[in-house]
């Protein structure tokens, strides 16, 4: 295989996005207590993430991963089965398999670009049958999370980055090869290879998309 | 022989006389008006047949008594799988107005199986790789009470790239694959229920074309079929219907098929702009002012809302004929009445061809004539409505008239745009973009995505488009684009450009002789010529 199609996850393939995957993390705190305030300070979170995101995706990380600071590796990895099955499985687009089952057959391999943290999609990738992948990487140090992602920070052009590199290291034609998105900010992604699609886009990235003949594509 | 003495020969034909009304020529969303060179033929086409006092009473009558089988009530039985068939809104063109003569059919027909007991009814929009209807559109099809009953789950658009939606039925002795929809396959009964606007319309292209997939298609719609089609409009001349009837067969082995089809007339402007298919000597003052008030008025809109002007205003077709039975004797009868509508009779070829290219073609209702769409309707459709020998003589001149914008619609034609800006820069040979790209095309993921799951024309279609121009294109001297608004969009289908007609006219001449046969075809509405 000589091309590859490269897919954002969130928004992309899936309807939810980081924070949902929070949202489900804080309601199932251990405690009460615990998992009231934490879903409590998501939610007045929403605003502060909202305008980051809009600002910056690089700003956007920088502030939400902080909030999963102190949380245990090892039940973000026990809860990444129910999440999948509570959260990500359901909201899996009616078009994302069709479009991956015929990615797949044209002979393309299928790789996921993602800003969502690694140990939460794996289920969600078994679901989804793809194997390669790149996601970012929460920073563990005694079995707690530090709020700091491991680098590179997948977001922006790091995605972009990404792809060239792996392609160059897997001999795949970037000419050839397909990336999905939804966002404005994975804009460097879609530019870096020889067939972007835009998909599920929001206003900016449609517009784009228009301007430079891109097809859209909705998997809703 | 004088300029008015040749115009009483044929009231079809008019010569242009130096007391001739300048000419009215569709020009994209506007309008010519234009002093042809004195001497230039102009053929018009033949006025409406009368429509059928009572259209419903026709089609109750055609299917009970069915030519080549039983009558359908007679196949009818409790508890059969029924699938009901439909053209899509490539016809008729412009759509008409409603009700549409499908939604008269169906109603008739579901009210028969309704009282035979068949419940198990699907309605099925034979789009094949066009674009599938926007529920809207479908609902205008058929009319509110029908949509409402059936829509979405038992009214819905074949899906040619549907995992597990197409089943192989087998093959002609010519290696032909025939690939169906499934639920047409696997029905007892299927009911087709067809609009012949043209005579390449209907016949065993409904089913073997409009429910097959990408596979299937591939075989008759390629550039060597198109080569050795010598007119669509003439089907025992096209290769194209040959290959189609071939796999008829295979249909007809397998399926239980009802045809039923209808024959339209060609009124094709109601009553505010019937001034575009008359003789321009033959206006009358109330026709002028007609004719002043839309040009003043689409002239002050910009062209987006001359698009969407003109694409809402429906056509009054009327039904003419209905027959109903077995393919072939159905599809025969079907041609007569369709030749007797436009059919006209022509002497001699001519070496200069001016035809003005209107708003609309079959794959862009709704949406924009973009340049293949143009070529599409060139050396496609038009230089091919002839029977029996084409009307433009070998080596002469297509002048088209039309602005040729570099304007797509990413929704509707998303693969057009790379073909026509990635591959045509490349190459125009047919062959050689079949050869190096269709495949690419036709399994683009996001293509096939956005044929399924949107409103686009299939990733290969572009493909299909530029076949269909390759007969004219090895016919033709030369095409030349009259108003092209920029150079590039003529340079990259391979044609002239000119500033205007008057131009083109000169390039012509000087390119065929001073003495070169000017014919104008005053469409629309259609006509097919046959020349003797």
């Amino acid at each position: 295989m000589t091309a590859a199609a490269f897919y954002d996850l969130d928004g992309t393939l899936i309807s939810t996005n980081l924070v949902h995957v929070f949202a489900f993390y804080a309601r199932n705190d251990q405690g009460i207590l615990q998992s009231i305030k934490r879903s409590a300070a998501t939610i007045a979170g929403l605003p502060i993430f909202m305008a980051a995101d809009g600002y910056s995706r690089k700003v956007f990380n920088d502030i939400f991963f902080k909030w999963y600071k102190g949380q245990s590796e090892d039940r973000l990895r026990y809860l990444a089965e129910d999440l999948f099955e509570e959260v990500l499985g359901p909201a899996v687009y009616p078009g994302t398999l069709p479009l991956l089952e015929k990615s797949r057959n044209t002979g393309l391999r299928q790789v996921v670009v993602t800003g969502a943290l690694d140990i939460t999609i794996q289920p969600l990738l078994r679901h989804l049958g793809i194997t390669e992948y790149v996601a970012n990487r929460l920073e563990f140090v005694d079995g707690r999370a530090t709020g700091r992602l491991k680098p590179p920070v997948m977001a922006s052009a790091t995605k972009a980055s990404w792809i060239r590199t792996y392609s160059e290291k897997e001999g795949l034609s970037l000419s050839d090869c397909f990336a999905y998105a939804d966002s404005m900010s994975d804009l460097p992604m879609l530019s870096v290879v020889g067939h972007p699609t835009a998909t599920n886009p929001d206003l900016r990235l449609r517009s784009t998309a228009l301007r430079h003949d891109w097809p859209i594509v909705r998997l809703q | 022989m004088s300029p008015v003495l040749r115009r009483k020969l044929d009231p079809g034909t008019v010569y242009i006389g130096t007391d001739s009304a300048p000419r009215l020529i569709h020009y994209g969303e506007d309008f010519w008006e234009e002093d042809l060179p004195v001497g230039t033929r102009v053929i018009y086409p033949k006025p409406p047949i009368q429509g059928l006092p009572n259209p419903r009473g026709a089609i109750r009558h055609a299917i009970n008594h069915p030519l080549g089988c039983d009558p359908l009530h007679a196949q009818l039985s409790p508890g059969m799988k029924v699938t009901i068939a439909v053209d899509d809104i490539s016809l008729p063109l412009p759509p008409m107005i409603t009700p549409d003569t499908r939604q008269t059919a169906l109603e008739v027909v579901l009210e028969l199986l309704e009282d035979h007991g068949v419940d198990d009814i699907h309605i099925v929009v034979a789009n094949s790789l066009h674009r599938k209807m926007t529920e809207p559109e479908m609902r205008r099809m058929v009319g509110a009470e029908i949509h409402d009953a059936f829509y979405p789950d038992r009214y819905y658009c074949h899906d040619a790239e549907e995992p597990d939606g197409i089943v192989y039925l087998g093959k002609t002795e010519q290696s032909e694959h025939v690939r169906i929809n499934r639920r047409a396959v696997e029905s007892d009964l299927v009911i087709y229920i067809n609009i012949n606007l043209v005579p390449m319309d209907g016949g065993h292209k409904s089913v073997t074309v409009g429910l097959c997939d990408y596979r299937s298609l591939t075989h008759h719609h390629d550039p060597q079929t198109i080569r050795d089609s010598h007119g669509y409009m003439d089907p025992p001349a096209s290769e194209l219907n040959h290959k189609c009837v071939r796999m008829g067969a295979i249909v007809d082995e397998h399926m239980n098929v009802f045809h039923i089809e209808t024959v339209l007339n060609n009124r094709m402007y109601h009553d505010q702009l019937d001034f575009l298919g008359k003789n321009e000597d033959d206006f009358s003052e109330l026709d002028r002012m007609k004719l002043r008030a839309t040009r003043w008025s689409t002239g002050k809109m910009p062209r987006a809302a001359k698009r969407a002007f003109f694409h809402n205003l429906p056509s009054p077709y009327e039904l003419i004929a209905c027959y109903a039975g077995k393919t072939d004797p159905v599809h025969e009868k079907t041609l007569e009445r369709c030749f007797d509508q436009y059919a006209i009779k022509v002497k001699g070829q001519c070496d200069i061809l001016i035809v003005g290219v209107p708003y609309i073609s079959p794959y862009n209702v709704n949406s924009i004539l973009n340049p293949l769409l143009v070529q599409v309707m060139g050396p496609g459709y038009f230089f091919n409505l002839f029977r029996g020998k084409p009307l433009l003589r070998k080596g002469g001149v297509l002048i088209l008239c039309h602005p040729c914008y570099d304007e797509f619609d990413a929704e509707i034609h998303p693969s057009y745009i790379e073909f026509f800006h990635r591959l045509l820069p490349e190459t125009r040979d047919a062959f050689t973009l079949r050869e190096k790209y269709e495949e690419e095309f036709a399994t683009n993921p996001s293509y096939i995505q956005m044929y399924r799951q949107g409103t686009a024309y299939h990733g290969a279609h572009p493909f299909f488009m530029w076949y269909w121009g390759e007969n004219g294109r090895q016919h033709v001297g030369k095409i030349i684009a009259a108003g092209a608004e920029n150079q590039h969009v003529p340079e990259l289908l391979g044609w002239d450009r000119a500033e205007t007609l008057a131009e083109a006219i000169a390039n012509a001449r000087s390119y065929m002789g001073r003495s070169a046969e000017i014919t104008m075809l005053h469409l629309p509405p259609i006509m097919i010529p046959e020349v003797e």
